[in-house]
């Protein structure tokens, strides 16, 4: 970079964090630490069934005797389990039959976070779970979805109305042993979102989890499952972010989408946890496990994601094509700055005949930086006529952060067509010469060629959302350049 | 409208202008022409603030102004265009997109409001039109994957949508067949005001058939080593640059 981005560098720090601060919400904590009577209390404090107790119990025990395995390209500083508040609620949050009902303080702080439940519920068309803390506090929409017989509602409560379902389904994609972060979630999930969309049936809004995490030194560990019967569609948003805190937390989160034959989802999330300050204190652990059963034949599951949150992520949202004819796809626009770390991608596993996945990955990175992407391509035997096309591009901004990729491609069917291509790329001076020449100032200028770049992605999410992650990747990376 | 006094500017050591002077008033046309190698780019990219190179003595006046203490983004939001002889590809950015950030900055910069929605179609419409520009063109990202015609017209209908007070054409009549050099050409003529200035850097007369220049300049051994009127431009091209050479030494 020449002189121009030198001085911009040293012009420029890190952009405030806009949704660091902290509300006052009456919580209801329970003691940190983690032990076996810490997961029978979260399961009593949520009056659950007893075979969810035993899942509890049993991913537990099963955590126990497992280690976190460092495969990842990542440093992660060693996490101390039992200095972490497993359970934390907002009180007062039982049984609301209105928005009238819920703390003034927590409406106010999802009128901060700029999604106004009252809102959201009478103009936007989009159904929104919002889950703080780990609890889901109010769910909009439920009755009109209803009507169509779609469930849309917190974890808890569908654990209280439509056990059978969570029986079923809880883990199926998912299971317990799957790694280390899912055994800890399956133990001590406190709460997420549940959708189940019959038979048929076109869901006629967006649906729209929020995640939020307030409390100092809780985990949080949220559990989404989602169900498209035969011929189903929905499509799916979550949004995250935290208060800017100088300790780091944790969250582990699974998400479990099965989509029955010729059914079809969409997940899109845009990712804004606290990423850390710029000199990479703080900020939120993020180990996800994000997985899609394409079910039944030609079904259809796609990922977007855009990551700009976090101090460290580490996630994967992955298809398993099960059904004949089932499409997957990941698209994905991940972003680090500062000290942030990321090693994200998909798995695309395809088990069933003419199945077909693409995955686009849009890596930026800029300041200390480091920004991975992993992804793996498995063609069973019998998948017969699988494709995949993997397109894997990393943007670097300035000479001290780094992108990497780890494409790893196994193949067991000659019938099989796999295409991967790569490119590295910097926002050249010429770039930014011909920009500025326009009139364009060079922060701006950074912006329009990065939303230029992760077009592709962001096109894939819906309207509303793909706004806000414009303007969100332009801040991300203000004062990245050097 | 400009003035360069004795400008002189290296590169890695090495001086490339070494004591130029130009007075470009307003309303006037002037060619700059030369061998390849003799500094021309050069100027024009340190007119526009390219930061490449180092400015050893001499100054820059513009519009009363001293423009080399002008950061990049002032001079252009001042009125000071270049048509790039090489336009850089930028992915994703379509040319609309970049046209309203740049026509945004340059109105704040004003102090003028956005132009909203609408009108800027208008404006966007009627501006591709004068260059010929068909409307799939300017749905593409900007220059990516243009051919050397598509890109000079596409920075002439840049030019056309900012309205510059300096235009700085950069060898735009390279690459382009006979018919694009006339479209671009005519396009440049349009824009004529009669308080604009241009400044068309070539080494060919061709393009000067099309945009008649009030003063020929000479640029060779990084100074203007002759200056004359649009017929200095036809004896160059019949005598070549030697003949200058010859004369510097005379």
């Amino acid at each position: 970079m020449d002189k121009g981005e030198d001085q911009l560098l040293k012009d420029v720090t890190q952009n405030e964090y806009k949704y660091g601060f902290t509300s006052n919400i009456d919580t209801d904590f329970i003691a940190k630490g983690l032990n076996e009577d810490v997961v029978r209390l979260i399961s009593a404090k949520k009056k659950e069934p007893e075979f969810l107790l035993e899942y509890r119990l049993k991913a537990f025990r099963k955590w126990k005797t497992m280690e976190f395995k460092e495969w990842a390209h990542l440093k992660i500083p060693k996490i101390d389990y039992q200095e972490i508040i497993y359970f934390a609620a907002p009180k007062n949050t039982k049984n609301l039959e209105s928005l009238d009902e819920v703390d003034p303080e927590l409406l106010a702080t999802f009128d901060k976070l700029g999604i106004s439940l009252q809102e959201q519920k009478i103009l936007s068309g989009v159904a929104v779970d919002a889950v703080i803390d780990s609890v889901s506090v109010k769910t909009t929409f439920s009755e009109t979805l209803s009507k169509f017989g779609i469930i849309f509602c917190s974890f808890s409560e569908a654990v209280q109305n439509h056990p059978d379902l969570i029986r079923k389904y809880l883990g199926s994609v998912v299971p317990i042993a799957d790694n280390y972060f899912a055994a800890l979630n399956s133990a001590v999930f406190s709460d997420g979102s549940f959708c189940y969309i019959p038979k048929g049936v076109r869901c006629p809004v967006e649906l729209s989890t929020y995640f939020r995490i307030n409390a100092a030194n809780t985990g949080q560990f949220e559990r989404t499952l989602i169900i498209a019967d035969e011929g189903a569609y929905v499509s799916y948003l979550e949004g995250c972010t935290a208060p800017q805190r100088d300790e780091n937390q944790l969250h582990a989160a699974i998400v479990e989408i099965v989509a029955h034959k010729d059914a079809e989802v969409k997940y899109s999330t845009v990712q804004n946890w606290y990423p850390g300050n710029k000199d990479g204190k703080g900020g939120i652990y993020n180990f996800v496990t994000k997985r899609g059963l394409c079910e039944g034949n030609n079904s259809k599951i796609s990922w977007t994601q855009v990551e700009t949150g976090s101090a460290i992520t580490w996630k994967y949202p992955s298809c398993i094509l099960k059904g004949d004819n089932s499409v997957g796809e990941f698209y994905s626009v991940a972003v680090t700055n500062n000290h942030q770390q990321a090693d994200t991608g998909s798995k695309m596993i395809h088990l069933g005949k003419n199945t077909k996945s693409t995955i686009i990955s849009k890596g930026i990175s800029g300041g200390k930086s480091h920004n991975s992407y992993r992804g793996l391509v498995r063609i069973n035997k019998n998948a017969i006529n699988a494709r995949n096309f993997s397109q894997c591009d990393s943007l670097l901004l300035g000479d001290r952060c780094g992108a990497h990729t780890y494409p790893y491609i196994e193949t067991n069917n000659s019938t099989a067509i796999v295409e991967h291509e790569a490119t590295t790329s910097k926002i050249s001076d010429d770039q930014l010469f011909y920009c500025k020449q326009r009139g364009i100032a060079a922060e701006k200028a950074i912006g329009l060629i990065i939303n230029g770049y992760a077009k592709e992605v962001l096109n894939k999410l819906p309207m509303e959302f793909a706004v806000e992650a414009q303007k969100l990747l332009a801040i991300s990376l203000e004062g990245s350049v050097g | 409208m400009l003035e360069i006094k004795n400008l002189h500017v290296s590169i890695q050591g090495k001086e490339i202008l070494k004591g130029l002077n130009l007075k470009i008033g307003f309303g006037e046309v002037h060619a700059i022409m030369g061998p390849n190698g003799t500094g021309k780019s050069t100027l024009a990219n340190v007119i526009t603030g390219r930061d490449l190179y180092d400015i050893t003595e001499g100054e820059i006046i513009y519009k009363g102004k001293n423009l080399l203490a002008m950061p990049i983004e002032d001079r252009a939001r001042e009125g000071i265009f270049l048509s790039f002889q090489y336009p850089v590809e930028i992915p994703g950015v379509s040319i609309t997109n970049f046209m309203r950030a740049s026509l945004d900055e340059i109105r704040q910069y004003k102090g003028l409001p956005p132009m909203a929605a609408g009108e800027f179609l208008k404006y966007f419409n009627e501006k591709k039109n004068l260059v010929e520009m068909t409307a799939n063109l300017a749905k593409r990202s900007v220059n990516e994957g243009f051919s050397g015609g598509e890109k000079k017209k596409n920075e002439i209908f840049q030019m056309a949508m900012l309205n510059p007070d300096l235009a700085i054409l950069d060898e735009t009549d390279s690459g382009l067949d006979i018919d694009a050099l006339r479209i671009v050409a005519q396009g440049v003529n349009k824009l004529k005001r009669a308080d604009n200035s241009t400044i068309v850097i070539t080494h060919y007369q061709r393009l000067l058939d099309y945009i008649v220049p009030d003063f020929v300049h000479v640029l060779y051994d990084g100074i203007i080593m002759k200056t004359g009127g649009k017929e200095l431009a036809l004896e160059l091209e019949e005598k070549g640059y030697d003949w200058i050479k010859d004369q510097g030494k005379a």
